[in-house]
């Protein structure tokens, strides 16, 4: 009768209605198409997230970092005297993520390409690079590789979008990026 | 030999028949999730008073406490209480059975309030407020780990209870046949619970030994992994159990039969085979997993699973539609719907439910679990607006119009405000859809979720989000308020018709001592004799033409939303 009670006869040789029958090839192919839409993303696509990553430490990733500061440091900012760097297109870029900060800030050249590497120092933290609207989670432990191509000049901003304590809204950096030389 | 109570009632209204241990414990853990939602109500209000930005109401640390509790209570714990009083109902009541065990579903019950209590009071503390997904290293008080184990344990004590009566049913041939489609849909969710909370195990019992130092180090990628596991297939319990309460609504108030029950059931059997495994897609912006897992896992190939709710989403109208053609409402496409009775609170509950869940939480739901939209989705304000919807729209709003139907046959009590009643599910439902559409606007602009000040005042590097996001985030609190005002008229509704509504007597029924053999076992049901629908209605071969209609509007929708994204995507930094 419902729902609610136990279907009567051989309810698995009803044949199928075509109301639902039409319905179920159509959502099915839609699935389908869906899933395709990743692979050929893939292949003709320009924005995926790279599969590179190691397994790093902190103190290990602190000194790549140090390393490239000490290499292309420009200038420092605000009271805290973060180093902005800017190293040369192609090369290795790496910013790390820790309670509750960003560092260093980096400046980028439009049009070229760069290894970004991401590592936390502690817990977890979320890459949000603002406006662009690009998001990654930054864990511990692991170096991820990505390669990233700014397309447009600007004052980007780097905010947390992985809740990392009290001081989580607090975390906040820049990334430039300057007309190619 | 121990002495089963076999006292039964049967409603006078709708012929239910309730087992006296069962009905008790129906309503005991009904009442349990009615709390848990009052208490998260309560929190609600903070969270959506902090996050409008021209109220930011709380204290940071306040304001994370209360955002743990929040999504604990709601999404745990009235949730799961009200699931374990649904699946007692599909179980004992539909079946007409006795339900098994009565003291271990106590027992079961009385340890899911003392996990809830200890969770509770660990977040109120002030030392754990490491949000619902307590991703570690981040760690929260022992006691946090603790009340959740307990409730967990409680659970699935409870879903083996479940277990246990539909064996007794089929041994006393309570019922002929296959059990009725709602009860199909419990063992789904009930199946689906299990799978979760084993999940759940692996993942809070090391981390609850970690956070007594008894474990060194938990890996932060582990951790995300087993806890989706979890946490994703709660979810999946959520939607076995929303979608049964649909198909018993519309029984109910159409007396409306399932289109196929071979069409619905294997939808069901599909949520079991691939839904509680996609928890995938919570980790495709994490490193350290490759694209070929990532894609497989989000959708084993083929979106099984997203088909399952789809079919679901044209049956369950279809349903309707077919019963109210069936009536003499089978004029042009839509008269079934128009003459539908929109000022019943389970019908209106049940369908705002379902178009909710649909166009805002499921089409939502397939763009955050596509690899690459992923990444302009990823930890916005985006993903509370998906759940919200999937989760508040789609499960609680159901459970809401489910509890209009149970305070007269199960609680016995006339319902109050019956006229509050008639407005409830749109002041809440329709609040909740433009809290989620908000929410979903806010976050494609950027909006982080989790986050006390999206101003970042103060700071010398802080971001300036658009004036739109902060119109949207506005315009969400707004209709936050809008809902939580729907959220009080429910818990008015209920508590007051519950603890203080006319009573119902039922005919010849009195509480007796239950000793062995005090009522007979109950004679076998006779199969249903129902009619299939003839030819006679509907239009073009087609017995649900208007449903069919809606169900086109709704992939039109899903289609241009889906490829929308993707050209928003395409305009980004390429990354590779």
């Amino acid at each position: 009768m419902s729902a609610l009670v136990p279907p009567q006869g051989v309810w698995w040789k009803q044949p199928l209605d075509r109301v639902e029958g039409t319905w179920i090839v159509i959502a099915f192919v839609w699935c389908l198409i869906m899933f395709f839409m990743m692979p050929y993303w893939h292949v003709f696509g320009k924005q995926n997230l790279s599969n590179e990553a190691y397994r790093t430490t902190p103190e290990m990733f602190q000194a790549k970092t140090q390393a490239m500061v000490d290499k292309f440091k420009v200038r420092e900012e605000t009271d805290l005297k973060i180093p902005v760097v800017a190293p040369p297109p192609g090369s290795d870029v790496y910013i790390i993520a820790r309670l509750w900060s960003w560092w260093p800030m980096v400046e980028l050249q439009e049009g070229k390409t760069y290894r970004l590497h991401l590592a936390s120092m502690d817990w977890l933290h979320g890459f949000s690079l603002q406006p662009e609207n690009i998001n990654i989670q930054v864990h511990p432990g692991y170096e991820h590789v990505l390669t990233v191509t700014p397309t447009r000049a600007g004052t980007y901003s780097i905010i947390c979008n992985e809740y990392c304590g009290i001081n989580h809204h607090t975390m906040a950096s820049r990334l430039y990026v300057v007309k190619a030389k | 030999m121990m002495a089963v109570n076999r006292l039964f009632r049967t409603c006078p209204s709708t012929g239910l028949v309730y087992h006296e241990a069962a009905e008790k414990l129906i309503r005991w853990n009904a009442v349990a999730g009615v709390v848990s939602l009052l208490v998260g109500g309560i929190l609600a209000l903070l969270v959506t008073l902090t996050r409008w930005p021209a109220v930011h109401l709380l204290p940071a640390d306040w304001f994370y406490l209360v955002l743990t509790a929040h999504g604990l209570d709601m999404l745990v714990f009235w949730i799961i209480f009200f699931e374990i009083a649904v699946l007692y109902f599909a179980a004992a009541v539909l079946l007409k059975c006795r339900l098994a065990t009565p003291r271990i579903a106590w027992v079961a019950f009385w340890l899911m309030i003392l996990g809830a209590i200890i969770n509770n009071v660990a977040v109120f503390r002030g030392d754990s407020s490491v949000m619902f997904t307590s991703y570690a290293p981040m760690g929260a008080h022992p006691a946090f780990y603790l009340g959740l184990i307990l409730f967990a344990v409680g659970a699935l004590v409870a879903c083996f209870v479940f277990f246990g009566t539909l064996v007794i049913a089929k041994s006393e041939r309570t019922y002929t046949g296959s059990v009725p489609l709602v009860t199909f849909g419990a063992v789904t969710a009930a199946i689906i619970a299990v799978f979760t909370i084993a999940s759940g195990a692996i993942i809070l019992i090391p981390t609850f030994l970690w956070s007594l130092g008894l474990v060194a180090h938990i890996d932060s990628l582990m951790y995300r992994t087993v806890w989706w596991a979890f946490g994703h297939s709660s979810q999946q319990i959520n939607v076995a159990a929303h979608v049964s309460v649909w198909y018993a609504i519309a029984g109910v108030v159409f007396g409306a039969k399932p289109m196929s029950e071979k069409v619905s059931r294997t939808a069901f059997f599909l949520y079991i085979c691939f839904l509680q495994l996609a928890s995938a897609h919570h980790l495709l912006a994490d490193p350290g997993l490759t694209s070929n897992w990532k894609i497989f896992n989000t959708s084993y190939a083929m979106y099984l699973a997203v088909l399952a709710s789809m079919v679901h989403g044209l049956t369950v109208p279809g349903a309707i539609e077919v019963a109210q053609r069936e009536k003499g409402y089978n004029r042009g496409l839509f008269e079934w719907l128009r003459k539908a009775p929109w000022s019943h609170p389970s019908f209106s509950a049940m369908f705002l439910s379902l178009i909710g869940f649909g166009f805002l939480g499921g089409i939502s739901g397939v763009m955050m679990g596509t690899e690459q939209l992923n990444l302009i989705i990823h930890n916005t304000i985006y993903v509370p607006g998906h759940f919200h919807a999937t989760v508040v729209i789609g499960t609680t709003l159901a459970f809401m119009g489910l509890t209009y139907f149970l305070i007269p046959t199960l609680f016995r009590r006339e319902m109050m405000f019956p006229g509050m009643a008639k407005w409830q599910p749109y002041v809440f439902g329709l609040g909740m859809m433009s809290f989620s559409l908000f929410m979903m606007g806010a976050g494609t602009l950027g909006v982080p979720r989790r986050h006390w000040d999206m101003t970042f005042a103060g700071n010398a590097l802080g971001y300036e989000f658009p004036g739109t996001a902060y119109l949207m985030m506005g315009i969400m609190g707004i209709s936050g308020i809008a809902a939580i005002i729907g959220g009080i008229m429910y818990l008015l509704i209920t508590v007051g018709s519950v603890f203080l509504g006319k009573k119902i007597a039922t005919p010849d029924f009195k509480y007796v001592a239950a000793k062995d053999g005090v009522a007979p076992k109950p004679a076998p049901q006779p199969a249903f004799g129902a009619s299939g629908h003839g030819a006679s209605i509907g239009m073009a071969g087609f017995v649900a033409p208007g449903t069919f209609v809606l169900a086109l509007v709704f992939l039109t929708s899903f289609i241009l939303y889906y490829f929308v994204n993707w050209k928003y995507l395409s305009t980004v930094w390429p990354l590779s």
